[in-house]
C-alpha cells in the first residue's frame, strides 16, 4: 500500500501540478540527490569520473537540449554536434581572453552564444518542415565544423589546430586543466545538470512547453488557436541550443581537455544524441537521463565483458555496439516509441494498482 | 463600403432585437463583404457577403464541397481571399496571420478534430488560455513570480470550463486515448477556455449518435445563453440547424443561395432546388 | 580560349560526372519514398554493404571470419577461391533482394502508419545496424573493388582537346570510370522509367505510391510491392556502390554519400525521378565550381563539405516544395 495517490489529497493547483505527485517518488528523488551530492564525491576516482559519471552528466545536458527541440517542439535536428562545437569554441575563446573570470560565467556565456547561433539556423524552420528541416540542420553541422577548422582565430592560431583547456577555477577550486580532481569535475557538471533539468522541467510544464507541444502535434491548428509559430519555434531553438552549447563547453573544458573539432563534434556526435533521446524517450525529461545513461554505459559494459572478460579484439566489440544500437533503435521505435521513460511509467502504473489490477 | 462600416460602429445598435426565447441579439459583429477565394483555377468561394450579429447563433449550411469550411478558414485568417474584405467590430481587418486573428477573440473547432494528441486533456484546454498568459521565458524557467501566478489563475478558469462541459473525470488522460465524442467535447472546451467573442464551430456534431448530438446541442445553447457568445457553425444535420440557429446562410458551389431565418430559408426555392435537385427540361 | 575558362569547363565537366553519381544514390531514395513514403537514410549504407558483399564474394572471404575466429580460436579467412565478377554481382543482387525481404518482414510491416519522422529515425537505426553487421561480416578494412571497369584518365580526350588552350593546357582530364558511370546511370534511369511505365508491376508500384488504401482495394499486394521496391533500391545501391567503390575504395566514407543525396533531393523534390537527376547535376557542378572559383582561392578550401547543404537550405527557404514538387494546399 506504499505506492499510491489515494489518501494523498491535493488541495491546491500548485500541489496538483508538482513534478512528483506520489509521495514515494518525492522521497526517492531527495534520497537520490543526497547520494549524488553527499556520497558520490567522496568515493569517485579518475576512472569512474572519466569513463562514466562526467560523460553521462554532460550528455544528459545535450540530450535535454535536443529533447526540448525534437521531443517537445517536434523539430528534428541533426546539427547537435555542430552546436556543441559552438559552445566549446565560445568557451575556449572566453577562457583564454578573460582568465580571471569564473568558469561558471564562461560556460553560461558559451550557452548564450550558442543560443544565438541556434536561432539563426532555426529561422528557416518557419518555412521548412519535417526532414527537410533535418537537412537544414545538417547544413549547420557541416558548415560550423568547417568554420572552426578553417578560421585560425577560433583556435588561437595554434599549430596543431586543436584547442586546449587552460587551468581555470571556480571559487578557488580547479575545475579545468590536467590538475583537476575527479570530484571537482563531477560536482561542477552535476550542479549544471540539476539546475538545467529543473529549468527544462519548468519550461515544459508551463505555457512555453504547451506551445512547443502544440506545434509538434498539429502546427496548423496551433497557429489558428493563437500560437505564433515563428516565436514558438525560435524559443525552442534558443533554449535547446543554450543547453547544447553548455554541454559542448563542458565536454571540451571539463571532459576532454583538448579537442579537434571534426573528431569531437562531428556528425557522429549528432547521431549519438539523437539516439539517446529516442532510446530514452522523446518528450521526456527522465528519458534524457535514461538515454544518456544507456548510451554511455553500454559501450563500457560491452568493452568490459567482451574485451576484458572474453578476450575478444576491440574492433569486434565496436562492430557489435553498432549492431546493438541500431537494432535497439528500430526495436524501440516499433515496440515503444516513447522509449525507456515510457517503460518506467508503465511499470509505475502497474505498481499503483498492484496487487489488484482490476 | 465605408458607410456600412461606420453604421456598425453605432452601439447599442439601433436594430438590436429580442428573440422569442428572450435573448438579446445586438448589432453586427462581423461582416464578410464580396469574398472570393480561389485555389489556382478552382473557385472555392464566389463573391459572398453576409454578416454575423452579436449574440446570435449563425449557421452556414450547404452540400459537400459548397465552400463552407473554406469560409470558416477565411474568417479565422487561415485562407487569404483574393477579393473582398472582412469587417470585425465595424473595422476593416487588415491582412492577418491566423494567430493574430485568435488574439482578437475568435476561437474555433475543426471538422476533423485537431487536438494535440501528445498532451493531456487539461494541457489541451490550457492552450486555449495562451492569449491571456504572457509571463516571460525567464519567469517560466524558474517557475516563480508571474509565471506561477498566471498558471494557477488560468487553471481556475479552465477548471470552470471543465465543470461546465462535465469532463472532470478525464482531466489527466492523454487526448489520444479518448473516444471520438469526448474528443469533440474537449475541443469545444479548448475553444471556450479562450473566452472568445466569436466562436466558430466546424461540424460540431459530425459522426455523433443521437444522444451525443443532443448533449452537444445543449452545450452550444448553454454557451450562447450563459456567456452571450456569438456562434457561427457549420452543420449537416438540418433538424439541429433549424432548431439551434437564429439565422442561416446557405451555400452551393461557392455561391450564396439563401440567407435568413430558418423558416425563410426552408421556403426558399433555390435552397429547395439545391437540396432536392431540380428537373431540367 | 583563355586557360582559366578551359579549367572552369573541365571543373564543370567533372562536376557533371560527380553529379551523376549523386543522382544515382538519390534515385534509390526516390524509389523508396514514392512507393512507401519512407525517407530511407540507410540508402548510403546499403551501397556500402552491397559493395562490401561484392568484394567479399569475389575474393572468397569467409563471412563473420573475425567473429568465428574470436569465439572458436580458429584462423580461417578465405575459402580459397575467386568468383568471376559477373557471377559475384548476381549473387550480391540476390543478397540485396533477401535484405529487402527481411526489411519488409521484420521492420516495415510493424511501422505502417507511423509518422514520417519515426520512419526516418527507424532507417537511421537500420543504417547503424547494417554498418555494424557489414563490418562484422566482412571486416572493416578498406577494400579494393575491381570488377574490370576502366580506370584512370581518358588519354584520347586529353590529346584531342589540348589544342584548345595555350602551352600550359594539356587538354581536359576526365576519369574513364566517371564516363562509364554516366552511361550506366543513364541506362539505369531509362530502364527504371520504362519498368514503371510499361509493366504490370510498375503500374502497381505507381498505384501504391499514389494511395496505399486504394491500391489495396483493387487487389495490389502492398507487401509484394514493398519488397520489389526495396529490391530495386538495393540494386541501385549496388550499382552506386560499384561505381563509388571502384573510384575510391570500399570504406566507411562511402556511406556518407547518402548524406550528399539529401540536398540533391531537397532541390529535386522527393518524388521526382527527373528531379533527382537534375538536382544531382546542379549539386555536382555547383560544389565543384564554387570550390574552384571561391572556396579554394578565398575561403581556405574544403567547401564541398557544406556547399550542397547550404545551397539546399537557401533554395528551400524560397521554394519549400523543391524544383519539381507541386505546391501543397494545406487544409484543416
Amino acid at each position: 500500500m506504499l505506492y499510491r495517490e489515494a489518501g494523498d489529497f491535493k488541495t491546491s493547483y500548485a500541489k496538483d501540478s508538482q513534478t512528483f505527485p506520489i509521495k514515494l517518488d518525492r522521497v526517492g528523488y531527495w534520497a537520490l540527490m543526497a547520494v549524488a551530492f553527499l556520497v558520490v564525491p567522496f568515493f569517485i576516482n579518475d576512472y569512474w569520473a572519466n569513463a562514466v559519471f562526467v560523460p553521462f552528466l554532460i550528455y544528459v545536458i545535450a540530450a535535454l537540449g535536443l529533447n526540448i527541440l525534437t521531443g517537445y517542439a517536434g523539430q528534428l535536428s541533426l546539427g547537435t554536434g555542430g552546436f556543441m562545437a559552438v559552445g566549446a569554441y565560445a568557451c575556449y575563446k572566453l577562457m583564454t581572453s578573460f582568465p580571471e573570470v569564473s568558469m561558471i560565467i564562461h560556460v553560461l556565456l558559451a550557452g548564450g552564444i550558442t543560443a544565438l547561433v541556434g536561432v539563426m539556423f532555426g529561422l528557416p524552420s518557419l518555412r521548412i518542415k519535417g526532414f527537410y528541416l533535418a537537412v537544414a540542420t545538417l547544413a549547420a553541422q557541416f558548415f560550423l565544423v568547417w568554420l572552426f577548422n578553417k578560421v585560425p582565430w577560433f583556435y588561437n592560431y595554434s599549430a596543431s589546430g586543436q584547442i586546449n583547456a587552460p587551468e581555470r577555477t571556480v571559487f578557488g577550486i580547479i575545475v579545468t586543466g590536467p590538475n583537476t580532481e575527479a570530484w571537482a569535475k563531477y560536482l561542477f557538471c552535476l550542479i549544471f545538470v540539476v539546475v538545467l533539468a529543473w529549468i527544462a522541467r519548468n519550461l515544459t510544464r508551463g505555457m512555453a512547453g504547451r506551445k512547443w507541444m502544440a506545434i509538434r502535434d498539429m502546427d496548423i491548428a496551433a497557429e489558428i488557436i493563437g500560437v505564433n509559430p515563428l516565436k514558438a519555434k525560435l524559443t525552442a531553438f534558443a533554449v535547446s541550443s543554450f543547453f547544447v552549447g553548455i554541454a559542448g563547453a563542458l565536454f571540451f573544458s571539463i571532459y576532454l581537455g583538448a579537442a579537434e573539432v571534426g573528431e569531437a563534434f562531428g556528425i557522429q556526435k549528432s547521431f549519438l544524441i539523437v539516439f539517446m533521446i529516442i532510446i530514452g524517450g522523446l518528450g521526456s525529461i527522465l528519458g534524457s537521463f535514461a538515454g544518456a545513461a544507456f548510451m554511455v554505459l553500454m559501450p563500457v559494459l560491452l568493452k568490459n565483458i567482451l574485451v576484458g572478460g572474453m578476450g575478444w579484439p576491440t574492433d569486434l566489440a565496436a562492430h557489435l555496439e553498432f549492431i546493438i544500437v541500431g537494432g535497439l533503435i528500430v526495436i524501440f521505435l516499433i515496440v515503444e516509441p516513447h522509449g525507456l521513460a515510457q517503460l518506467w511509467r508503465l511499470a509505475k502504473e502497474k505498481m499503483r494498482l498492484w496487487p489488484f489490477p482490476h | 463600403m465605408t458607410n456600412a462600416a461606420t453604421d456598425m460602429n453605432a452601439a447599442p445598435s439601433p436594430d438590436s432585437y429580442v428573440t422569442a426565447d428572450g435573448r438579446t441579439i445586438g448589432g453586427v459583429v462581423m461582416e464578410m463583404k464580396n469574398i472570393t477565394l480561389r485555389f489556382g483555377g478552382v473557385v472555392a468561394i464566389k463573391d459572398i457577403s453576409f454578416d454575423i450579429r452579436e449574440g446570435e447563433i449563425r449557421a452556414i449550411i450547404g452540400p459537400n464541397g459548397a465552400g463552407k469550411s473554406s469560409m470558416l478558414n477565411v474568417i479565422s485568417g487561415f485562407y487569404k481571399p483574393q477579393e473582398g474584405d472582412v469587417f470585425f467590430h465595424g473595422e476593416k481587418r487588415p491582412l492577418m496571420k491566423p494567430y493574430q486573428v485568435a488574439q482578437q477573440g475568435i476561437a474555433r473547432t475543426f471538422q476533423n478534430i485537431a487536438l494535440f494528441d501528445g498532451m493531456s486533456v487539461l494541457d489541451n484546454i490550457m492552450t486555449g488560455r495562451l492569449n491571456n498568459m504572457n509571463a516571460s521565458l525567464i519567469s517560466q524557467a524558474v517557475w516563480w513570480g508571474k509565471a506561477q501566478k498566471e498558471e494557477f489563475e488560468n487553471r481556475e478558469k479552465v477548471e470552470k470550463v471543465i465543470d461546465f462541459l462535465e469532463i472532470q473525470a478525464i482531466r489527466k488522460t492523454p487526448v489520444g486515448r479518448l473516444p471520438y465524442g469526448l474528443k469533440k467535447r474537449v475541443e469545444l472546451a479548448r475553444a471556450l477556455a479562450a473566452e472568445p467573442t466569436l466562436l466558430l464551430l466546424d461540424e460540431p456534431m459530425a459522426g455523433m449518435n443521437v444522444e451525443e448530438k443532443e448533449d452537444m446541442s445543449r452545450f452550444i445553447l448553454d454557451v450562447n445563453d450563459e456567456f452571450g457568445t456569438t456562434i457561427a457553425l457549420i452543420e449537416h444535420d438540418m433538424g439541429v440547424v433549424m432548431d439551434l440557429s437564429d439565422r442561416v446562410v446557405v451555400m452551393d458551389y461557392g455561391k450564396k443561395i439563401g440567407d435568413g431565418t430558418p423558416d425563410e430559408v426552408r421556403n426558399n426555392q433555390d435552397v429547395i432546388d439545391a437540396y432536392l435537385g431540380v428537373a431540367h427540361d | 580560349m583563355p586557360d582559366q575558362l578551359l579549367y572552369a569547363i573541365e571543373v564543370t565537366l567533372n562536376g557533371l560526372m560527380a553529379g551523376v553519381l549523386y543522382a544515382l544514390v538519390a534515385l534509390g531514395f526516390v524509389l523508396i519514398f514514392k512507393a512507401s513514403g519512407i525517407f530511407n537514410y540507410a540508402q548510403g549504407v546499403m551501397a556500402l554493404f552491397a559493395a562490401m558483399t561484392l568484394v567479399g564474394i569475389q575474393n572468397g572471404q569467409v563471412p563473420f571470419a573475425h567473429l568465428i575466429n574470436a569465439i572458436l580460436g580458429t584462423e580461417i579467412h578465405h575459402f580459397g577461391w575467386h568468383v568471376p565478377a559477373l557471377l559475384a554481382i548476381l549473387l550480391t543482387a540476390c543478397v540485396m533482394v533477401l535484405f529487402a525481404w527481411i526489411v519488409e518482414r521484420y521492420i516495415l510491416k510493424h511501422l505502417v502508419g507511423q509518422p514520417d519522422i519515426i520512419l526516418f529515425m527507424a532507417t537511421i537505426g537500420m543504417a547503424y545496424f547494417m554498418e555494424g553487421f557489414g563490418d562484422l561480416m566482412w571486416g572493416a578494412d578498406i577494400k579494393k573493388l575491381d570488377v574490370g571497369l576502366p580506370q584512370g584518365g581518358s588519354l584520347w580526350l586529353e590529346e584531342n582537346t589540348a589544342w584548345l588552350g595555350g602551352d600550359g593546357f594539356y587538354g581536359f582530364f576526365i576519369d574513364k570510370l566517371d564516363m562509364v558511370a554516366t552511361v550506366v546511370a543513364a541506362i539505369l534511369v531509362a530502364s527504371l522509367v520504362a519498368f514503371s511505365q510499361y509493366t504490370k508491376q510498375g503500374r502497381a508500384m505507381r498505384a501504391v505510391a499514389d494511395d496505399h488504401q486504394a491500391a489495396l482495394s483493387v487487389g495490389v499486394s502492398l507487401r509484394f510491392i514493398w519488397v520489389l521496391v526495396w529490391s530495386l533500391a538495393g540494386f541501385v545501391a549496388l550499382v552506386a556502390g560499384i561505381m563509388w567503390g571502384a573510384k575510391s575504395g570500399v570504406q566507411f566514407s562511402l556511406s556518407l554519400i547518402a548524406l550528399k543525396a539529401l540536398p540533391v533531393l531537397m532541390l529535386g523534390g522527393f518524388t521526382s525521378i527527373p528531379g533527382a537527376i537534375v538536382g544531382g547535376l546542379i549539386i555536382g557542378v555547383g560544389e565543384k565550381l564554387f570550390e574552384f572559383l571561391i572556396g579554394a582561392p578565398f575561403l581556405g578550401g574544403a567547401t564541398e563539405n557544406w556547399f550542397a547543404y547550404m545551397l539546399a537550405l537557401l533554395f528551400l527557404v524560397f521554394r519549400p516544395q523543391g524544383l519539381f514538387g507541386e505546391k501543397i494546399i494545406e487544409r484543416v
